[in-house]
C-alpha cells in the first residue's frame, strides 16, 4: 500500500484503522473464496489421474505428475472440436444480426417526436415483460421450419429488449446539435446512424459485443429443444451431455489404456477449462466499459 | 418554437392529414429502418402470444391453432386440472421458497459488499476484487451446475469441508432434500453478487464529494460519514431494486433448475417453469403447459406492473 494511501487511513482515529483492516482482510477472503472453485477445476484439470482417484479433499495444488491427458482426449474428441466451431459461427452471425437489429430499433426508439414512437416503444417493452411462454415459443420455431437449424439459435435471439435499451440510453445522450447539425446536411436517418450515431459510440458497442457474445457463448437450453443432429450442437449442448447427463461413452471409447473411470472426472475438469477460458480471458479487457452499461441500462430514471 | 410536426408557424394546430405527411416525409427512412425490428418482435414475440391461445383449447398440430377443439369448462380445463392436481400447492411453494431465500440471503450481499468495496482506497486492490468478483458472472450456467455437481458429490471438496466441520453425512448433496435451497442460493449469490455490486458502486460513486467535506467540518467522523452520507446516497436504489425484485417473486427461472434436480430432490426443487418444461417439452403435454405457463406469466406480469407502481410512487423511479 503506498504511502498516500496510509496517510489517508491513518488520518482517522483507531476504530477507523481497525475496521479498515478488517475490511481488506474480509474482501481478500471473499476473493479466496470466489476465485477457489474455478482454481480448483483448473489444477484438477492437470493432476495426475490416479493421485485424483484417492480422496483429495481441499486441493491446493495440482497431484504431481502433472498431466495433459484429458486434454489430449478431450481435444481429440471430433464432438467437442465441432461444437466449439459450430459455437464461433453461431456467436459471429448472431451478433451481426444482434448488433444491427439493435441499433436500427434503438436509433428509433431515440426518435421520441415521430408519431409512430409511442405505439412501437409500448409493442417492444410489452414483449419484455409478458410472453407466451415455453410451449408456444417451441411451436413458433417448429412451426417457421427452423428445427435442426443454426438459425433456430440465432434469430429467435436477434434482439434482447434489454440490451436494444441500453443502446438507446447511449445514442440518446449524443448531444442534439451534432444530429441536427447532419440533417440540416440533407443525411439520412441511416446516414446518421451510421455516420454520426455509431462512430461515437463505441465503448457502447463493446459492451453489447460482451452482453450478446456471453449470452451465445453460454446458452444451451434453446439448442437442447431445436438441434437434434450432435453435429450441429453448439459447445455447451455437448458440455451438457457429458457434464450433467453424464454421457461420456464416447471419450471412454477413445481412452485405449483401459482407465477410462479414472479418466472421466478428470475429462470433466479439462473441458470445463477449455469451455470457459476464451471467456474468462476476454472480460477483463472489456472491465472498465461495464459500470457504465449496467447503469443506463437498468433504468429509465 | 412550435413543433413544426404538430403546429403551423403562426401555432395553429396541424390536420391529421398535414400531420401525417409531414411525419412521414421527415421520418420514411427510419420507419423502413425500424421494420426488421418490428419483424422480429411480431415473429418471435407476438406470434407465440397469440400460440398461448392453445392454453384455451386440446391443441392437435395435425389441426393447428385455430381448428382444434376448444377446451372443456368454457376453455379453463387445463387451468382447474392444474390447480385442483396435487403438483399446484407444491409447485407454488418452492418457486415462493426459492424466490424469498433468494431475496432475503442474496439481495443484501451486492449492497454490503459494494460498501465494503467503496472504503478501499487502493486503486489496485479495488480493481482486482472487482475483477474476480465479477468473474463467476461469465461462466455458463451448464458448467456452474456441473461444478456444483462435482463439488457437493460424496468426494467433492464442499462434502470434505463440511466433514471437517463436523458433518457426519458421506452422501451426494444433491440427493439431499434440504440441501436443495442452500445450493441453489448459495452458488447464486457466488456467481452473481460481485456482477450485481456494480449498480450499487455506480450508486456510491455519483455521491457528491462535497457532501462527505460538508459532514466532516461538522464534525462527523468516518461512521457517522456512512451514516449519514453513504447509506442515504444509495437508499434510493436499494428501495427501486428491491422493489423490482418483489414484483419478480414469482418467477425462478427452470435452465438451473433443470440442471441440477433429481427424482431425489423432486419435492422441493421442483417449481413452476421446471413443470411447465417437463410436462410441455419431455412429456408433449403441449395445452396443459401452456396453461400452466401462461397462469404463471399472468401472475408476474401483474406483479411487475404492480411494482413498477409502486416504484415509481416511492422514489420517482421505474422500469417505465
Amino acid at each position: 500500500m503506498g504511502k498516500a494511501y496510509s496517510n489517508k487511513i491513518m488520518q482517522h482515529g483507531p476504530w477507523y484503522q481497525l475496521f479498515y483492516g478488517f475490511n481488506i482482510l474480509f474482501l481478500t477472503a471473499v476473493i479466496l473464496v470466489t476465485a477457489y472453485p474455478i482454481y480448483f477445476v483448473l489444477i484438477a484439470s492437470f493432476s495426475d489421474p490416479a493421485a485424483m482417484n484417492a480422496n483429495y479433499g481441499l486441493m491446493m495444488l495440482p497431484k504431481f505428475p502433472l498431466s495433459i491427458r484429458a486434454y489430449k482426449i478431450v481435444l481429440n474428441h471430433p464432438l467437442v472440436l465441432v461444437s466449439y466451431k459450430n459455437t464461433i459461427v453461431i456467436l459471429v452471425v448472431g451478433l451481426l444480426f444482434n448488433l444491427s437489429l439493435s441499433s436500427l430499433g434503438a436509433y428509433f426508439l431515440t426518435l421520441n417526436k415521430s408519431m409512430w414512437h409511442k405505439p412501437i416503444a409500448m409493442l417492444i417493452l410489452f414483449s419484455m415483460y409478458f410472453s407466451g411462454g415455453l410451449v408456444p415459443m417451441y411451436l413458433n420455431v417448429r412451426s417457421l421450419g427452423l428445427m435442426d437449424t443454426t438459425w433456430s439459435l440465432i434469430l429467435p435471439v436477434a434482439i434482447s429488449t434489454y440490451n436494444m435499451l441500453v443502446m438507446r440510453s447511449a445514442f440518446a445522450a449524443i448531444p442534439d446539435s451534432l444530429v441536427e447539425a447532419a440533417r440540416l446536411d440533407g443525411a439520412s436517418h441511416f446516414r446518421i446512424l451510421t455516420t454520426v450515431i455509431l462512430p461515437l459510440t463505441g465503448a457502447m458497442m463493446a459492451v453489447m459485443v460482451l452482453y450478446y457474445g456471453v449470452s451465445h457463448w453460454n446458452a444451451w437450453f434453446n439448442a437442447s429443444l431445436f438441434i437434434q443432429t450432435p453435429t450441429k450442437y453448439p459447445l455447451q449442448l455437448v458440455l451438457r451431455q457429458v457434464l450433467i447427463l453424464g454421457q461420456n461413452a464416447e471419450f471412454e471409447a477413445s481412452t485405449d489404456m483401459g482407465d477410462a473411470a479414472q479418466m472421466s472426472e478428470l475429462i470433466k475438469y479439462s473441458l470445463i477449462i477449455v469451455s470457459t477460458v476464451p471467456i474468462l480471458m476476454l472480460y477483463p479487457f472489456l472491465q472498465r466499459f461495464f459500470v457504465k452499461g449496467v447503469m443506463v441500462g437498468a433504468l429509465k430514471g | 418554437m412550435p413543433n413544426p410536426l404538430l403546429n403551423t408557424p403562426q401555432g395553429k394546430p396541424l390536420s391529421l392529414g398535414t400531420r401525417i405527411t409531414r411525419d412521414f416525409k421527415q421520418y420514411a427512412g427510419a420507419y423502413v429502418m425500424v421494420l426488421p425490428v418490428l419483424a422480429f418482435f411480431i415473429i418471435f414475440s407476438y406470434k407465440p402470444m397469440l400460440g398461448a391461445l392453445i392454453a384455451f383449447k386440446n391443441f392437435s398440430p395435425r389441426l393447428g391453432i385455430f381448428r382444434s377443439s376448444w377446451a372443456g369448462s368454457y376453455g379453463f380445463e387445463h387451468f382447474l386440472n392444474f390447480f385442483n392436481s396435487y403438483y399446484f400447492w407444491r409447485l407454488l411453494r418452492n418457486t415462493v421458497t426459492i424466490s424469498f431465500a433468494g431475496l432475503i440471503f442474496g439481495f443484501p450481499v451486492p449492497i454490503v459488499f459494494a460498501l465494503m468495496i467503496n472504503e478501499v482506497k487502493n486503486a489496485k486492490f479495488k480493481k482486482s476484487v472487482q475483477t474476480i468478483s465479477y468473474m463467476p458472472h461469465f461462466i455458463s450456467l451448464v458448467v456452474v451446475c456441473s461444478m456444483i455437481r462435482l463439488f457437493v458429490s460424496e468426494d467433492g471438496f464442499i462434502v470434505y469441508i463440511m466433514q471437517q466441520l463436523g458433518y457426519t453425512g458421506s452422501q451426494n448433496l444433491l440427493n439431499v432434500q434440504n440441501a436443495f435451497v442452500p445450493i441453489y442460493i448459495l452458488s447464486d449469490v457466488w456467481q452473481n453478487a460481485g456482477w450485481n455490486s456494480i449498480i450499487y458502486l455506480a450508486a456510491l460513486s455519483a455521491i457528491d464529494l462535497e457532501l462527505y467535506e460538508a459532514a466532516r467540518i461538522d464534525g462527523a467522523n468516518r461512521w457517522r460519514q456512512t451514516v449519514h452520507v453513504t447509506l442515504p446516497g444509495i437508499t434510493g436504489t436499494i428501495i427501486l431494486l428491491l422493489i423490482l425484485r418483489i414484483g419478480q417473486v414469482m418467477s425462478v427461472g427452470h435452465e438451473k433448475i433443470i440442471l441440477l434436480y433429481n427424482d431425489f430432490i423432486m419435492e422441493r426443487a421442483d417449481v413452476i417453469s421446471s413443470y411447465v418444461y417437463r410436462r410441455g417439452l419431455v412429456n408433449g403435454d403441449w395445452s396443459f403447459s401452456t396453461a400452466v405457463g401462461l397462469f404463471n406469466s399472468v401472475i408476474n406480469f401483474t406483479l411487475v406492473i404492480m411494482a413498477n407502481r409502486l416504484s415509481n410512487k416511492v422514489t420517482g423511479m421505474g422500469l417505465w
